[in-house]
């Protein structure tokens, strides 16, 4: 305790024609348990009434506040101060479009993302209102859950070095979707259209494998574990295709 | 000239019963756009976390469950200030919605058949799971219900929802603008045909136009300042129907405080921590629920759970910190599976926010801020007094099931239930309506907001507008909290009558264009001054205690004079609001005892034939748009007896 704190903020508001890309610094005393949440508002009512940022439910669970601090993508409400060090820098996530400061537009590419790999349940069968649901086993309950965890707070491309160069890259949290919706009973998708879906460039094997994804996900989803099934997955469908083939000749 | 953009259906707010609802219109055909103040996916809903009630009757415990019971828990826990037929119409369709989000991909946990080891009121016990029942929707335990009802997805359970509906919502190809919000309704001689919407990407002013408009904006915890609620919940939504000046706010009084809320932090740690069969300490660690409660003990509902808290604690029993006193939530037995699994959430917030690991060290915690019981009032059909053509669902309305208290995982419920039913009914009138596009009347509404920007912008001095936020949350947490009183309420609204007045004058000092978020939040001050203000002057009124609304003063629930709902409008913007009263509802179950709680009633003196007989005319003569189908069809008579 008792530490000043400074830091160190990049500005930009592109809605302003005369304004450029700037770091300001601002001071602030340390309390117990501040967190960037509670920090950034404070810079903002009492120095900085211009300062944009993301937040809504400061509690780690709905995936508004990623943001590069101190180099590393992670969300800001549920990083606290006494973790860093005195100076505490504070970039947008790279990937994504800026709107301003620290605030970057997650929300429109992860709808273009859901429409992509059309993310929601295939099936030809209709809702019955009158009828009992249909019954899963609760071991495939928790494990949909596992990869539905996901908060799409966009740390994980913030983080990978594929997305960078490849901004059609699905990313870890496009993949993991996919995953989510491979390892769901209801979703009658067939194998040509999974590989279809998920065997291009953009999709599983534009990963090179160094993993970031799996060391910042502030969700701590097992990434490695989604990948290497997907990738299973698409072999044993491609070796199925392969025979198809070898059959028919 | 304002853009202008024309829509079938416009719903302002994209949480759980804005997309269920744009959903029912999308599926008929109509054209929806919906706005929203961040990402959909973002939206409060996703912080949800213990469940939502259903009575589908699958897990052992829930054994016999049926809607009338369901409803029977909702009525007692509103404290007989719901609007019973309403009550009943979720009570009824809540399985069918819970069977509904299955469809749509929602990894509801199971039963899973055989024996397995739970607590229950502190006791560690051996269940049996029906193997018969293996793989139908399980549920877990609630406060203030008979039977284990409340189904969900580990601790996740809004967060897997909201996902799932957005889904559909893409799947539809329901056009989604994030980043707006709605300023303003515009309307004339009582029919909305749309609202003025500012971009919180680059400050423009737009109108769109439609055939029907929905609220479904959520709460406005954040005017405690101290709350669970997410920091968008502002009440933007209730304001917008304030402003018109016709449309009224029922029970703003009737206020929400969750028992668990951390400390510090206000991060609220679900229910489900105590129905998965956590306890509650004080400083001694000891367990004293059941010495108050010794029926329901932790699991009363959840205003008798906080009041209890205070009472303790003002008993000197609560433990000393440097954010002020608090008690403690033990999870310890529980165990680390059971945390790391259903819990998993709960574990997290403890240890990132407050560095507390629940699987050995006790949780602080204390009563904090949570839901708005009231809102803006609608009819049956989600169809709001005096304003044709606007419809409000979901916390921000008072659609009223939940009257002066809602049970846990009901509000989570309602929003998916209310989205299928009013969903259906807003499809209904859209339909039949034509799209008024009067460009002159947009127009004219959209420059009252320019208007207003303008003088906010060019402001030269003037009270800081986050220093005024905290002089309103200040007078609601110091004096219309848990216990009030009619000096401290009357204080509260002395000063917030004042701050009504002082907002008008909020200076601004950024002067850049774009999100400006110091311009955003100048615009929202005033609604939330004079929402403070209704909480507080409605609370100030209600001369009885009645669910969450406990005056000191005035201890009894009082059905001779206080057996109705509060309705508070604001016709002149400059001037005063007015408060007004209409019945409940139709009774169906008599006021009675709760069951837990303890308090004290004086009956009503006339029989409930004559108070029902009273229903229609009165709530009509406040403005109630005749509902499509007459008031009491959904109620069956005296159902309630067979389950007793």
């Amino acid at each position: 305790m008792g530490r000043t704190l400074t830091f160190k903020i990049f500005r930009f508001n592109p809605t302003s024609p005369d304004d450029k890309p700037r770091v300001d610094s601002f001071q602030l005393e340390e309390t117990e348990r501040l967190n960037i949440f509670t920090a950034l508002n404070l810079i903002r009512e009492q120095q900085a009434p211009d300062l944009m940022f993301d937040f809504v439910c400061r509690a780690g669970i709905c995936g508004s506040c990623g943001m590069m601090i101190n180099g590393r993508p992670t969300l800001g409400c549920r990083t606290l101060t006494s973790d860093l060090p005195d100076t505490i820098t504070l970039y947008p996530m790279p990937f994504f479009k800026l709107l301003g400061d620290l605030s970057v537009d997650t929300g429109v590419w992860f709808r273009e993302i859901a429409e992509q790999i059309e993310s929601w349940i295939h099936t030809k069968d209709e809702f019955d209102p009158q009828a009992e649901e249909e019954r899963m086993d609760n071991a495939t309950a928790n494990k949909i859950y596992e990869a539905e965890r996901c908060i799409e707070c966009g740390c994980c491309l913030a983080g990978c070095a594929t997305a960078q160069v490849s901004p059609d890259f699905l990313g870890a949290a496009g993949l993991n979707r996919i995953g989510r919706f491979m390892v769901d009973p209801r979703d009658q998708r067939d194998g040509k259209e999974w590989f279809d879906l998920v065997s291009t460039d953009s999709g599983i094997f534009g990963c090179i494998g160094m993993m970031a994804c799996d060391d910042v996900c502030p969700k701590d989803l097992p990434l490695l574990e989604v990948f290497a099934y997907i990738r299973r997955k698409m072999a044993a469908i491609g070796l199925s295709k392969r025979k198809e083939k070898s059959a028919v000749i | 000239m304002t853009k202008i953009i024309t829509t079938d259906v416009l719903v302002i707010g994209a949480g759980l019963a804005g997309e269920r609802s744009a959903i029912a219109s999308a599926s008929e055909g109509l054209d929806v756009i919906i706005l929203s103040l961040v990402p959909p996916r973002r939206s409060h809903s996703s912080a949800a976390q213990g469940g939502m009630q259903a009575s589908l009757g699958n897990s052992v415990k829930g054994e016999g469950d049926n809607p009338t019971i369901h409803w029977l828990d909702t009525v007692k826990g509103s404290d007989w200030g719901a609007d019973q037929e309403v009550a009943r119409i979720f009570a009824d369709n809540a399985p069918i919605a819970m069977r509904e989000m299955a469809h749509f991909g929602v990894p509801w946990n199971r039963v899973e058949g055989g024996p397995r080891e739970i607590y229950i009121k502190g006791k560690k016990t051996t269940i049996e799971e029906d193997f018969d029942k293996e793989g139908l929707i399980t549920a877990r335990d609630f406060g203030g219900t008979a039977k284990w009802r409340t189904c969900y997805t580990a601790d996740g359970t809004g967060h897997t929802v909201l996902y799932t509906m957005d889904n559909m919502v893409v799947q539809l190809g329901i056009t989604v603008h994030d980043r707006m919000e709605a300023l303003r309704l515009i309307h004339k001689d009582g029919k909305c045909v749309g609202a003025v919407v500012r971009s919180l990407r680059d400050g423009e002013i737009l109108a769109y136009m439609s055939k029907a408009t929905v609220v479904a904006t959520g709460g406005y915890g954040r005017i405690y300042g101290e709350s669970t609620n997410a920091v968008i919940n502002e009440g933007t939504g209730s304001w917008l129907a304030l402003q018109t000046g016709v449309i009224p706010l029922a029970n703003m009084e009737a206020v929400q405080f969750h028992p668990t809320g951390i400390v510090p932090t206000d991060i609220l740690v679900t229910e489900g921590c105590r129905g998965d069969g956590g306890t509650l300490l004080d400083v001694d660690e000891h367990r004293f629920m059941p010495d108050y409660e010794p029926e329901k003990q932790e699991l009363a509902s959840r205003d008798v759970v906080s009041r209890r808290m205070k009472e303790h604690m003002l008993k000197g029993k609560g433990v000393l910190s440097p954010y002020g006193e608090h008690l403690w939530l033990d999870l310890r037995h529980l165990g680390e599976t059971h945390l790391k699994t259903k819990l998993r959430e709960v574990y997290d917030i403890c240890m990132y926010f407050i560095g507390v690991n629940p699987i050995k060290d006790l949780v602080p915690v204390r009563p904090t801020q949570h839901y708005s019981m009231g809102g803006i009032r609608v009819n049956k059909d989600g169809h709001t007094y005096n304003m044709e053509g606007l419809f409000a669902l979901g916390e921000v309305s008072c659609w009223d099931m939940h009257g002066f208290n809602r049970l846990g995982g009901n509000s989570l419920a309602e929003t998916v239930v209310a989205g299928m039913v009013v969903g259906e009914q807003i499809a209904t009138y859209a339909k039949k309506s034509t799209l008024v596009a009067d460009i002159i009347l947009a127009e004219e509404f959209a420059q009252y907001e320019k208007g207003k920007i303008e003088r906010l912008l060019n402001s030269t001095d003037g009270e800081n507008v986050y220093s005024l936020r905290d002089e309103i949350s200040n007078l609601l947490k110091t004096h219309v909290h848990i216990f009030r009183t009619g000096e401290g309420l009357e204080k509260a609204t002395i000063g917030l009558k004042s701050l009504v007045k002082r907002v008008e004058n909020v200076r601004v000092r950024t002067k850049a264009p774009g999100m400006n978020p110091e311009l955003s939040f100048a615009l929202r001050i005033e609604g939330m001054a004079k929402q403070a203000l209704l909480i507080s002057q409605g609370a100030l009124n209600r001369t009885e205690s009645r669910g969450a609304h406990s005056r000191e003063d005035y201890p009894a629930r009082d059905d001779v004079n206080w057996l109705n709902r509060t309705l508070a409008r604001w016709p002149d913007p400059h001037g005063e609001p007015v408060f007004e009263y209409e019945p409940v509802g139709v009774l169906d179950l008599p006021p009675g005892d709760r069951g837990y709680g303890g308090g004290q009633q004086i009956s009503m003196e006339i029989t409930v034939e004559e108070y029902n007989s009273r229903v229609d005319e009165g709530q009509k003569a406040k403005g109630r748009l005749d509902p499509v189908e007459p008031t009491g069809t959904r109620l069956p008579k005296e159902a309630w007896k067979e389950v007793l």
